[in-house]
């Protein structure tokens, strides 16, 4: 059951921009979902029209059937955190959380009751009396979210809430965020543009470029059948192989490589140009040449901790593979690579997309 | 389900900011309104007035008559109004660009060195010079150039009149002086704006100062240079100031531009003529800001 | 080699210590020049209020305070001081409540053009001044009867200091992040609870600022007051300083002594009061 609905939403700025392009779009209820995509891509357009604070040039938004487009932001019974978090200097952390509140005019024992809750759920009770400039940075980001829980919203917006933090607190803050939105089982839209951060909080997933929505899906289907080139580009931690190729004769040719047909590109057909790609974690090192096997001279290699990176140059193509650490090569080393035939992956390169 | 109206909420429509139309335009009015009347209105009536005879008495007074260009032909032709523009010219380049502007500029770029305990204490020496009142520094340097007890005589072991024999000397070190801080703080901000790893790079490669400051420091600086220049030129292009110092005298030796406007208009009560001339002023402002602002534009690209 | 390198070095080091001695001298002779050229005339005002016997001189004073009851006296002066306080003190209410909402207005709300029209106002207004609109303002006053009044004289100063404070509490307002109104928003509080709770708060310190400015810029006005104000008994100290010196003759020194300084300190006051709380460093924003 959709907790939002999103319809053809279009939104084109004063000046001609097209932020959001007839969007579709629907989000579960109670589910974790995450908008992704490189900065201008509208994730934050999108995020702020589902809030209220941008209007969409036309389109339909329902939360819970309900048709909210025209709706005033106070009126839609959402929280939003900022990346900036918003919090008002003047007033302290109890303050603060409790504003929200106020506005709402629920009783002072009800206030009370739910700022408390909220603080102590976020562990920031002793912090009440602060003000914003003299807590730290991951202390304000949980007042943040503890003045949105306390109005125990139908949904919740976050607007890049981790971008500001540095980057151990930002691993600690996310393991968090997902453990609390799982105990409160309230519909979530998180805007990032940080992949990992994505991959590790969603339950589903959009990427979005250009105010379009280039596949909706779970982290898991986005990390092994990105849709088409520009998510298997976006995903990943490593920079996925994208290598331009031939269908020849049932076979893949690049260069002077040839690679078996991947299962899922039956409808590939001799003559197609195509992009052939596969993650560096499914290339690894193997003894010598053969059929679907790429050798090359190394190039470079990076260490990943656990294993090597190792970027190799065959025939004037560079394939990445990865070797676990103990056995990486060295520079100027000829090498082996072998993807992992099912985990390799083949796109039209005209369309961009799966076969 | 879980949902439900929030009460109070009336707040704007979606995709606005806090304020709706009507309020907007009843926070903008009222200053729309002063800009109108004192600023607007002025400027257009100036022009009006300057193609009349008006005269606060007299038959002009009650009926006064369109004269056209009269007036400012006359005042081309007229050698107080003419005198009067080359002094204002004169006062002009003097105290403002070759006086605050260069001691501004020389003393943002000296202090800049030196440690900030002395360049506080200057700064605030020279802060103090224009912050205290109009009349009270006009007084200050009326006693300093006083002939028989004034301190710069005293100094020097002279005995000048210097507002009787040097006026004009005289209102261009006394603006210098009271004006020097703006120009001082506003290229300091300039200096503080250029990445210090800017010129560290010019040091290492073995640049002089001249050369640090004709290289980079000056470009970097060019917006903030003509912003200011263009403000002190038209700032001090209606400076009444010197008024309190010499009246406009000896014999209109001082008469620049707005104590000629003045003394033509409420003191000779010519409102008409007055307004032309003070017509004229405004022009030849505009024409300056205009030239600064195509500078400007030019160097932007 | 070494010792070849090493006679360099020290010829190097040599030249680049003269170069510095250099530089630091000239340097010194200056900063020496500039600060006794600006020091030296403000003495008067610190010495002469306290000197029983003041003359145009800048000397060690007579000590006493006698010049400050001398000029307690003076039914004008004290009068004076109250009309300048009351020009400036209405200057600075009228422009902070037309121009901060005018500001806020600007600040939150785009529209073609804007930043080009606040440049062109900001010019304008430095373009139109007293001296240039003297006429004008003056018919404008008597028309509206305001001539010899507080109002008129308020009006008039506020006028003339709007745009410049637009445009300063515009780019202040500018850099607190609209995420604070849009949290409210979709809080549900209304748009004046909103500017109520969460504007007015963060834009006070501004408008102390912009109050200050205002207050000290009418504190200084000569003009205004000196085409408007015919009553003595409503002339601000700015004309009544003038007054004195140009009108008054030798008897009047002890007063005008006193006077300058008791006229100048609310404005030292206000100027280290605001620097202390806001520090006085150039808003940026006038680079334009």
């Amino acid at each position: 059951m959709s907790y939002v609905s999103i319809e053809k939403i279009t939104k084109v700025f004063p000046g001609g921009v097209r932020a959001l392009d007839e969007l579709d779009l629907e989000i579960k209820d109670g589910e974790f979902f995450a908008l992704l995509g490189p900065s201008g891509c509208g994730k934050t357009t999108l995020l702020r029209t589902l809030g209220g604070l941008e209007s969409s040039t036309s389109g339909k938004i329902s939360f819970e059937g309900k048709d909210v487009t025209f709706l005033t932001p106070g009126a839609r019974d959402i929280a939003m955190v900022f990346q900036d978090y918003a919090l008002y200097p003047h007033m302290n952390v109890l303050e603060n959380i409790s504003y929200p509140l106020k506005v709402r005019k629920f009783s002072k024992e009800e206030i009370n009751k739910r700022v408390t809750q909220a603080s102590e759920a976020l562990s920031i009770q002793m912090l009440l009396d602060r003000k914003p400039g003299q807590i730290s940075g991951g202390q304000q980001q949980r007042v943040a979210v503890a003045r949105a829980m306390a109005c125990t919203p139908s949904l919740y917006l976050f607007d890049e809430p981790l971008s500001n933090l540095d980057a151990r607190l930002r691993l600690e803050a996310r393991t968090f965020l997902k453990q609390l939105q799982r105990e409160l089982g309230v519909t979530t839209i998180l805007v990032t543009h940080d992949q990992s951060e994505a991959l590790a909080l969603a339950d589903r997933m959009a990427v979005m470029d250009k105010g379009r929505i280039k596949q909706v899906g779970s982290p898991a289907e986005f990390f092994h059948r990105p849709a088409n080139i520009f998510v298997a580009s976006f995903i990943g931690s490593t920079p996925m192989n994208l290598l331009d190729g031939l269908v020849n004769d049932g076979k893949v040719s690049i260069g002077s490589m040839t690679f078996d047909i991947p299962e899922h590109a039956s409808t590939a057909r001799t003559g197609d140009q195509v992009v052939f790609g596969v993650r560096p974690e499914y290339v690894s090192l193997v003894s010598g040449p053969g059929s679907g096997i790429a050798s090359g001279v190394v190039k470079v290699t990076e260490n990943l901790g656990t294993h090597y990176l190792v970027t190799a140059d065959c025939n004037g193509i560079l394939v990445r593979g990865t070797a676990p650490d103990g056995s990486e090569p060295a520079m100027g080393d000829t090498v082996h690579l072998k993807p992992e035939p099912g985990r390799s992956l083949l796109y039209n390169k005209t369309s961009e997309d799966l076969y | 389900m879980k949902s439900k109206t929030i009460k109070g909420s009336r707040a704007a429509k979606p995709g606005n900011s806090v304020l709706g139309k009507g309020a907007a335009t009843a926070f903008l009015s009222p200053s729309l309104i002063f800009i109108g009347i004192f600023l607007l209105i002025p400027a257009f009536w100036t022009l009006y007035l300057g193609l009349t005879d008006y005269k606060l008495v007299g038959i002009e007074a009650l009926n006064p008559s369109f004269v056209g260009i009269d007036n400012f032909t006359k005042a081309l032709n007229d050698p107080q109004f003419l005198s009067s523009l080359k002094l204002t010219i004169v006062y002009v380049l003097g105290s403002a660009i070759f006086g605050q502007a260069l001691l501004g500029f020389v003393l943002a770029w000296v202090l800049n060195e030196l440690s900030p305990r002395i360049r506080n204490i200057i700064e605030l020496i020279v802060i103090f010079s224009w912050i205290v009142p109009g009349s009270v520094v006009a007084f200050l340097w009326f006693a300093f150039f006083n002939k028989e007890e004034g301190t710069l005589n005293a100094i020097l072991g002279v005995n000048i009149d210097w507002l009787l024999d040097y006026p004009m000397l005289s209102i261009i070190i006394f603006n210098i002086w009271r004006g020097t801080a703006f120009s001082m703080l506003l290229f300091s901000a300039a200096i503080a704006s250029i990445p210090k790893s800017h010129i560290e790079v010019a040091r290492v490669a073995g640049a002089s100062k001249m050369q640090q400051l004709r290289n980079i420091v000056l470009p970097s600086a060019r917006s903030y240079i003509l912003t200011n220049l263009l403000l002190i030129t038209l700032w001090t292009f209606n400076d009444f100031g010197p008024y309190l110092l010499t009246g406009g005298g000896p014999g209109g030796q001082t008469q620049i531009l707005p104590i000629f406007i003045y003394d033509s208009a409420l003191r000779y009560l010519d409102f008409g003529y007055g307004s032309a001339i003070a017509a004229i002023m405004l022009f030849l402002n505009l024409v300056i800001s205009l030239i600064v602002l195509r500078m400007s534009r030019k160097g932007k690209k | 080699m070494k010792l070849f390198g090493k006679e360099i070095q020290l010829q190097d080091k040599r030249r680049i210590d003269e170069r510095t001695k250099v530089e630091k001298l000239s340097t010194f002779v200056f900063v020496l020049l500039a600060a006794s050229f600006f020091a030296i005339p403000l003495m008067w005002l610190v010495l002469a209020p306290f000197d029983s016997d003041p003359t145009f001189r800048i000397k060690w004073p007579n000590w006493g305070l006698g010049n400050f009851s001398e000029m307690a006296e003076n039914p004008y002066a004290y009068r004076s001081l109250m009309n300048s306080a009351i020009f400036s003190a209405g200057s600075g209410l009228a422009v902070i409540l037309v121009g901060a909402p005018a500001s806020y207005v600007l600040s939150r709300i785009k529209f073609a053009g804007r930043d080009a029209f606040l440049y062109i106002l900001l010019l304008f207004s430095s373009i139109v001044t007293g001296s240039a609109a003297m006429v004008p303002l003056f018919l404008l006053s008597l028309r509206l009867n305001l001539i010899d009044t507080y109002q008129g004289v308020v009006l008039v100063l506020t006028g003339g200091l709007i745009p410049a404070a637009i445009f300063i509490l515009k780019d202040f307002t500018d850099s607190i992040p609209k995420s604070y109104e849009e949290s409210a928003q979709i809080f549900g509080a209304s748009s004046f609870r909103i500017l109520k709770d969460v504007v007015t708060p963060i834009i006070r310190p501004g408008l102390a600022v912009i109050f200050v400015w205002s207050f000290v810029q009418a504190w200084g006005n000569f003009l205004a007051p000196f085409i408007l104000i015919r009553d003595v008994n409503k002339q601000p100290a700015a004309v009544m300083m003038y007054s004195f010196y140009n009108d008054g003759g030798q008897a009047v020194f002890r007063t005008v002594a006193a006077f300058s300084l008791i006229y100048t300190i609310p404005v030292l006051v206000m100027y280290f009061y605001v620097n202390k709380k806001y520090g006085f460093r150039f808003y940026g924003g006038i680079k334009g």
